[in-house]
C-alpha cells in the first residue's frame, strides 16, 4: 500500500509537469484530492493496511496530499504572474514621446549677472542701495566733481529733463546720496538704469550699471585691487589674468581702469579686445577728496574706493552676445536661451 | 591723438619696438586705442636701374629706357633730361598709385611701348624737385618697395587722452612722458626768432576789453610772405596725424598746435580794418562767417577777436572768412593766445563747433607756453614763406594766470593712500622726471611746484596720483580690506524682489527688460486721455527719437511693444513680466516720483505646444490665477477683484481692480481689441500692473496664521445656484462665509453653466461647501441644519433659485 501512495506521488507530480493552463490545474487537483479523487479513495481505504503499518501509511498521505496541494498553488501563482506580466506588457507607452511641459519662466540675463554680482559682493559685506532714475544735475555731475562747462561731462552725454534735472549717466549719484545720509563705514553697491544718448551696435540709450562705494578708515588703492580681483575671479574664473591701468574719472583719484585678459581670443588680439588681447571691465579709483568734502566726510579721518561696471558688458562677454540691443528686444526666443 | 613716431622722435629717443612703447604708456594712464603704419600717399613704386637710353623714334625730348627691376627688364618711355644708362630710380610699376589719384597703366607713347613711369620726388610727393626723375643711391637693392627702401614709413599711435591731461594734447606732450617714463632727454624744438625791419608796435595793437575771457594775447607779424604749399616733411606730417594740408602758413600754425599744443591763428594783415586786434565779447544776435563759410549767430558772451571795427574770429574756436589766409596774402598776423577754458567749452558746444582749438583751449593750454609758440611759428613762417618777422611781439597779459604755488606732499600720507611702502626719494624721482619742482619741506614732506603746462594738478591728490601711475598700478601690493561695522539691512523692496521672481517663474512667466522711456503719443496709443495723462508725463528734452520721448507712466506700452515685436517675428506665444519703474511728474524744479511696478502679459497658447493637449488660449483667469498665487505665496492673503471698465485700453467687460484690504494695488484684463489692432496683435492678450511699493508695504504685515489640521473627516454639499447674468459669483460665496458659521471649511465654485434648462440671461453657479469640525466627526443632522442656513442666506443675496 505505501508503494501504491508513492506511486501516486510520482504519476501526480509527473502529470504536474505537463499542464499550462489553469483550468488542467483544477481538473488535476480535483482528480487527486478531490472528495473522489485518487489519493482520497486510497487513504479511506486504510482498513486493507496492517495495523502495524497504518500510523506511518497515514502520516505519509497527509504528507504527499500536502506537497501536491503546493505544488498545484504554485503553479496557479506562477501562472496567474505570467498572465499579469503579459497584460501589463500590453499596456506598454512610448517612453520616447515628449514629456508634458511644466511652466518655466526665465530671468532675464542682465538680472542674472546683476544678481551674481551682487551675491560676490554681499559675501564681501557689501549691502545694495538703490536711487533715483531721473536725477538733479548736482547728484549726477557737481557733487562728482564734474563742474558745469567743464571736458569731463563729454565723458557722458546725457538727456536733460530740465536745466537742472537729468535721467541719470551713471549709478554713481548714488554714491553720494548715501554718503550724506550715513557716516562711515560705507560699504554699498548700487544696481540700475543709466541713461546716455546713444545708439548702435554697442551702445544703447538706456543700459545697466553696478556702482560700488567702500569707505573707512584707512581703505587704501591695495585693497581696490584686493576686492576687485576677488570679484573679477569670482565671475571670470580663478585663472583670469587683469590688470589695472592708470585712467580718469572725476570723481576719484586715482583712478584706475581693469582689464582682463581677452576671453575670446586669450590675449592673442582678436576683433573683440580690438586686437589689443585686453577687454576693459571697470572703472574704479580711491574717492577723490573733493568728493568727501561734498558729503561732509573728512578725507584726512576716511578713504574709500569705488568703481562702477556696465552689466551689459559682462553679460556679452559672458555669453558671447555680440549687439548690446538684443538685450531689449526681449525676443522669446533670446530670452529662452538663459 | 594720433602720435607719429617720426616726429615723436625729433623730441625724444625711442629705442624700442612701437608696441613696447604702446604698452609703457597705456600703463602710465596713457591708452593707446591702435599702433598703424602710415606712409607717404604712393604704392607699387620700387627700386629700379636704367640699363640703357636710346632716343625716341617719334620725339626730340622722350628716352626709351630698359629698366631692370632685378628679376624683370621692362621697356620705360620717359622725357626726364637726366635719364642715363646705370642710373638707380624710382619705377612705378603698372598698377602703382602715385599722389593725386594717378594710377598706372601699360601705354603706348607715340606708338613705344611703356609699362610703368619713372617718378621724380615731386611726384612721389617726398620732395620737391620736379627737374627730373629721382636718382636713388646705387646701393639700394632692386626691386625693394621705394617706401622701405627710403625709410618712408611712419608709425602712427592713436593715444585716447582723458579730458585731465590736456598737456598731453601734443607731440611735445606725449614726448615729455616718454622721457619721464624712460629716462631719456627731452628735447625742444629751436624757437629763436630772428627779427628785422620795422617795430610791431608802429603796425598795430592789441586791446583786450574783457580779459575775464581772455587772461593773454600775443602777437607778431610777419612781412612779405608767399603763399605756397608747404614742403612734403611738414605736409606728411600733418597727415600723418590727420590733418589736411592746405598751404604753408595754415598748416604751421596746424604743426605748431600739434608740436606744442598751443592752438594759433594768422590773420591776412591787409583784412583788419584799422590794422588792429581787439578782443570783446559778442552782442547778442551778432552775425559772423565763419572760414567754413557758415553764417553764425552769436549768443552775448561769446568771446571774438575783432579788428577795429568787425569781428574776424571766434576767438579760440574758428576764424573768420573775411580775415583768411589767401593765395595772395603777404602780410600775416599771427595770433598766439590763452583764453578762459570754460568760456571757450561754452561757445563751442553752443556753436556745434568742436575744433581741434577748442578742444585744446577748454582742456587748458600752458599759459606760459603761449609766446614760445608764436616764436615757434613765426619762425617757421618766415623760413618757409621766405618772408621776415618784424621786431618785437605784442605780449597783452593783462589777467596774469596765478601759478599753484608750492604744494605740500607727505611722504606717509602716499603710501596710507596707496597701501605701498615707497621711499620719499623715490617719489622725488618720479615728481622731478615730471618736470615737477621737488624741494624737501618739514620732515617727511617735500615741496612741490608743478610745471604750468599740468594744469590737472593743484592737490596732494593729484601728486599721488602721478606717483602711482608712474611707479606702476601693477607695483602696488593687493591687499583685503576687514570689513567694520555691520552692513545695512537690504532695502525691504530688494527682498521681495528675490520673493516674486520665483513664483512668477513657476507660472511661467519670464522677465523682459524694456526701454524706460516710450513714444511720446503713447497715451492717444492706448486710448488714455492725453490731457489726463499730459501734466503727468516726464518729457525728455533731447530724446534719440519720438519714439523714446517720454518716461512711462505704465509698463502697458512696453509690454505690448514687446509682444508685437515677438509678434513680428511670428512668436503669438508669450508669458512675461517685467519690473521696472513708472514715472510721474510733480512739476517743474522736483524731481519726478518714481513707483516700482510689476507688469504681466501673457498671450497665444496657455501651454506651450504639446501632443498632450490641445491649443488652450489664455484669458482673463490664467492672469487672475497668477495673481491669487502670488498675493498667497507672499503671505498678503486674498485680494478682491473688482469689475472695472474705466481703463481705456482694457476690454470693457474684461478688466478689473486689484484691491487688498480696501487698497488699488493694481488691474489685470484682456487688452481692448482697438488698441491691440493699432499693435498688429490679432489674438488675445491679457495683461496686468501691479503696484510693487505697495505690494512691499502689505508683504510681512500679516504673519501666516497657523490653522491646526483636523483629524476628523469632511463632509461636502454640492447647490447649483441659478442666478442673473449679473450676479457676481463673489456675491455668493461672500454671502455663505459671511455667516460665520465655524464648521464651514470651504466653499468653493466647482461649476458654472449655461444651456438648457437654465432660463436666458441666467446662469447656473456650481457651489460645494465643505464642513468638518477640529474636535469631532460630524453628523448629518448638525451639517444640515447649519447648511441650509448657509444656502438661505446664499439665496437671500444674489437672488439665486436653486436648480433642481
Amino acid at each position: 500500500m505505501r508503494d501504491a501512495l508513492e506511486e501516486l506521488l510520482r504519476r501526480a507530480e509527473e502529470e504536474l509537469r505537463h499542464v499550462s493552463t489553469a483550468e488542467g490545474l483544477a481538473e488535476l487537483r480535483t482528480r487527486y484530492l478531490g472528495r473522489k479523487g485518487l489519493l482520497t479513495t486510497l487513504l479511506r481505504n486504510i482498513g486493507q493496511v496492517p495495523p502495524g503499518e497504518r500510523p506511518l501509511f497515514g502520516k505519509r498521505g497527509n504528507e504527499i496530499k500536502e506537497i501536491l496541494t503546493g505544488r498545484i498553488e504554485a503553479a496557479l501563482a506562477s501562472l496567474s504572474a505570467a498572465a499579469e506580466e503579459a497584460r501589463l506588457r500590453s499596456e506598454r507607452i512610448d517612453v520616447t514621446l515628449p514629456g508634458r511641459p511644466l511652466p518655466f519662466g526665465r530671468l532675464h540675463p542682465i538680472t542674472q549677472v546683476c544678481d551674481e554680482i551682487c551675491a560676490i559682493f554681499s559675501r564681501l559685506g557689501f549691502t545694495v542701495v538703490e536711487g533715483p532714475e531721473v536725477e538733479t544735475d548736482y547728484y549726477n555731475f557737481e557733487a562728482l566733481n564734474i563742474p558745469k562747462d567743464h571736458p569731463a561731462r563729454d565723458m557722458q552725454d546725457t538727456f536733460y529733463i530740465e536745466d537742472n534735472i537729468c535721467l541719470r549717466t551713471h549709478t554713481s549719484p548714488v554714491q553720494i546720496r548715501t554718503m550724506e545720509r550715513m557716516k562711515p563705514p560705507v560699504r554699498i553697491l548700487s544696481p540700475g538704469r543709466v541713461y546716455r544718448p546713444d545708439s548702435d551696435v554697442s551702445h544703447t540709450p538706456m543700459f545697466h550699471q553696478i556702482e560700488g562705494l567702500m569707505v573707512d578708515k584707512g581703505v587704501t588703492f591695495g585693497d581696490l585691487k584686493g576686492i576687485l580681483t576677488y570679484f573679477l575671479r569670482r565671475v571670470f574664473g580663478e585663472g583670469i589674468d587683469l590688470r589695472f591701468r592708470p585712467s580718469f574719472f572725476p570723481f576719484t583719484e586715482p583712478s584706475a581702469e581693469v582689464d582682463i585678459r581677452c576671453v575670446m581670443c586669450g590675449g592673442g588680439g582678436c576683433r573683440v579686445c580690438g586686437q589689443s588681447g585686453w577687454l576693459e571691465v571697470l572703472g574704479s579709483g580711491m574717492v577723490d577728496p573733493a568728493v568727501f568734502a561734498n558729503v561732509g566726510y573728512d578725507p584726512e579721518e576716511v578713504t574709500g574706493f569705488a568703481f562702477g561696471l556696465g552689466i551689459e558688458r559682462i553679460a556679452m562677454l559672458k555669453y558671447g552676445i555680440s549687439d548690446i540691443r538684443q538685450f531689449f528686444e526681449n525676443d522669446r526666443r533670446f530670452l529662452d536661451q538663459f | 591723438m594720433k602720435v607719429s613716431l617720426r616726429w615723436l622722435k625729433d623730441y625724444v629717443d625711442v629705442d624700442m619696438p612701437a608696441e613696447e612703447l604702446a604698452g609703457i604708456l597705456t600703463m602710465a594712464g596713457l591708452e593707446v586705442e591702435a599702433v598703424e603704419e602710415a606712409g607717404p600717399d604712393f604704392n607699387g613704386v620700387v627700386v629700379a636701374r636704367i640699363l640703357s637710353v636710346r632716343p625716341h623714334p617719334a620725339s626730340e625730348k622722350l628716352h626709351l629706357c630698359e629698366v631692370t627691376t632685378g628679376d624683370r627688364v621692362l621697356p620705360i618711355v620717359c622725357g626726364a633730361p637726366n635719364t642715363a644708362a646705370g642710373a638707380t630710380v624710382a619705377l612705378a610699376t603698372v598698377g602703382a598709385a602715385i599722389p593725386g589719384g594717378y594710377v598706372i597703366k601699360s601705354s603706348r607713347i607715340r606708338g613705344e611701348v611703356s609699362e610703368g613711369m619713372l617718378c621724380s620726388e615731386e611726384e612721389l610727393g617726398i620732395g620737391e624737385d620736379n627737374r627730373g626723375i629721382m636718382i636713388l643711391p646705387p646701393d639700394l637693392p632692386l626691386g625693394m618697395d621705394l617706401r622701405k627702401a627710403l625709410d618712408l614709413m611712419d608709425t602712427v599711435l592713436d593715444i585716447g587722452v582723458t579730458p585731465n591731461r590736456a598737456d598731453c594734447l601734443s607731440i611735445i606732450g606725449i614726448a615729455r612722458e616718454v622721457a619721464a617714463l624712460t629716462g631719456k632727454t627731452l628735447r625742444y624744438p629751436e624757437a629763436a626768432v630772428e627779427e628785422s625791419g620795422e617795430d610791431i608796435r608802429d603796425i598795430t595793437s592789441v586791446t583786450i576789453l574783457d580779459p575775464d575771457l581772455c587772461p593773454r594775447y600775443t602777437a607778431r607779424v610777419i612781412k612779405n610772405v608767399k603763399i605756397k604749399p608747404s614742403p612734403p616733411w611738414m605736409r606728411r606730417r600733418l597727415e600723418a596725424v590727420g590733418l589736411r594740408a592746405i598751404n604753408n602758413i595754415v598748416d604751421i600754425t596746424n604743426f605748431v598746435m600739434m608740436e606744442l599744443g598751443q592752438p594759433l591763428h594768422a590773420f591776412d594783415y591787409r583784412f583788419l580794418e584799422e590794422g588792429r586786434i581787439v578782443v570783446r565779447r559778442s552782442h547778442e544776435g551778432e552775425t559772423f562767417v565763419s572760414l567754413d563759410e557758415k553764417e553764425r549767430t552769436l549768443r552775448a558772451d561769446t568771446l571774438m577777436i575783432c579788428d577795429g571795427v568787425k569781428p574776424v574770429a571766434i576767438a579760440g574756436i574758428m576764424g573768420g572768412l573775411n580775415s583768411e589766409v589767401k593765395d595772395d596774402t603777404e602780410t600775416v598776423l599771427l595770433e598766439s593766445a590763452y583764453f578762459n577754458p570754460a568760456s571757450i567749452r561754452k561757445s563751442a558746444r553752443w556753436l556745434g563747433m568742436g575744433t581741434d582749438a577748442a578742444f585744446r583751449f577748454e582742456r587748458g593750454i600752458d599759459p606760459e607756453g603761449v609766446v614760445r609758440a608764436l616764436d615757434r611759428a613765426a619762425s617757421l613762417m618766415a623760413e618757409l614763406g621766405e618772408g621776415y618777422v618784424v621786431r618785437g611781439h605784442i605780449d597783452a597779459y593783462p589777467h596774469p594766470i596765478n601759478p599753484v604755488g608750492e604744494i605740500p606732499l607727505r611722504i606717509d600720507r602716499v603710501n596710507e593712500v596707496l597701501g605701498t611702502a615707497i621711499p620719499g626719494e623715490e617719489m622725488a624721482s618720479i615728481l622731478s622726471r615730471l618736470e615737477m619742482k621737488v624741494r624737501p619741506g618739514d620732515p617727511g614732506t617735500y615741496l612741490v611746484v608743478p610745471p604750468t603746462f599740468r594744469v590737472d594738478i593743484s592737490r596732494e591728490i593729484d601728486l599721488i596720483e602721478e606717483i602711482a601711475r608712474v611707479h606702476g598700478f601693477e607695483k602696488v601690493p593687493v591687499t583685503m580690506p576687514v570689513p567694520t561695522g555691520v552692513p545695512e539691512a537690504p532695502a525691504k523692496g530688494q527682498a521681495l524682489r528675490e520673493r516674486i521672481v520665483p513664483i512668477l517663474r513657476g507660472g511661467g512667466y519670464s522677465e523682459v527688460i524694456t526701454y524706460s522711456f516710450i513714444p511720446s503719443d503713447f497715451a492717444r496709443r492706448l486710448g488714455l486721455r492725453e490731457e489726463e495723462e499730459g501734466p503727468k508725463i516726464v518729457k525728455i528734452r533731447n530724446p534719440l527719437t519720438e519714439e523714446q520721448g517720454v518716461m512711462r507712466t505704465t509698463l502697458v506700452y512696453s509690454l505690448l511693444d514687446a509682444l508685437a515685436g515677438n509678434t513680428r517675428a511670428g512668436i503669438g506665444d508669450l508669458k512675461i513680466f517685467e519690473l521696472g519703474r513708472v514715472y510721474f511728474s510733480r512739476g517743474a524744479g522736483v524731481l519726478p516720483e518714481e513707483k516700482n511696478r510689476l507688469g504681466l502679459l501673457a498671450a497665444g497658447c496657455r501651454y506651450d505646444q504639446s501632443w498632450h493637449h490641445g491649443d488652450l488660449q489664455v484669458d482673463y483667469y490664467d492672469l487672475k490665477g497668477l495673481c491669487e498665487n502670488l498675493l498667497r505665496h507672499l503671505g498678503i492673503g486674498e485680494a478682491r477683484y473688482e469689475a472695472d471698465s474705466s481703463l481705456p485700453f482694457l476690454h470693457p467687460g474684461r478688466g478689473a481692480r486689484v484691491l487688498v484690504r480696501g487698497k488699488d494695488i493694481g488691474f489685470i484684463g484682456e487688452i481692448h481689441p482697438r488698441v491691440a489692432a493699432r499693435f498688429d496683435l490679432r489674438r488675445k492678450v491679457v495683461l496686468g500692473e501691479l503696484d510693487v511699493d505697495a505690494l512691499a508695504a502689505l508683504w510681512g504685515e500679516g504673519e501666516i496664521g497657523f490653522r491646526e489640521v483636523s483629524r476628523f473627516p469632511a463632509s461636502s454639499r454640492d447647490v447649483a445656484f441659478v442666478v442673473d447674468e449679473g450676479v457676481e459669483a463673489r456675491v455668493l460665496i461672500e454671502a455663505a462665509l459671511g455667516q460665520g458659521e465655524e464648521i464651514l471649511e470651504q466653499v468653493s465654485v466647482f461649476d458654472v453653466y449655461r444651456g438648457p434648462n437654465i432660463p436666458v440671461g441666467k446662469r447656473s453657479i456650481g457651489v460645494r461647501f465643505v464642513y468638518r469640525s477640529l474636535a469631532r466627526t460630524l453628523t448629518d443632522e448638525e451639517i444640515n441644519e447649519v447648511h441650509e442656513r448657509i444656502v438661505k442666506a446664499v439665496m437671500e443675496a444674489s437672488a439665486a433659485t436653486i436648480r433642481t
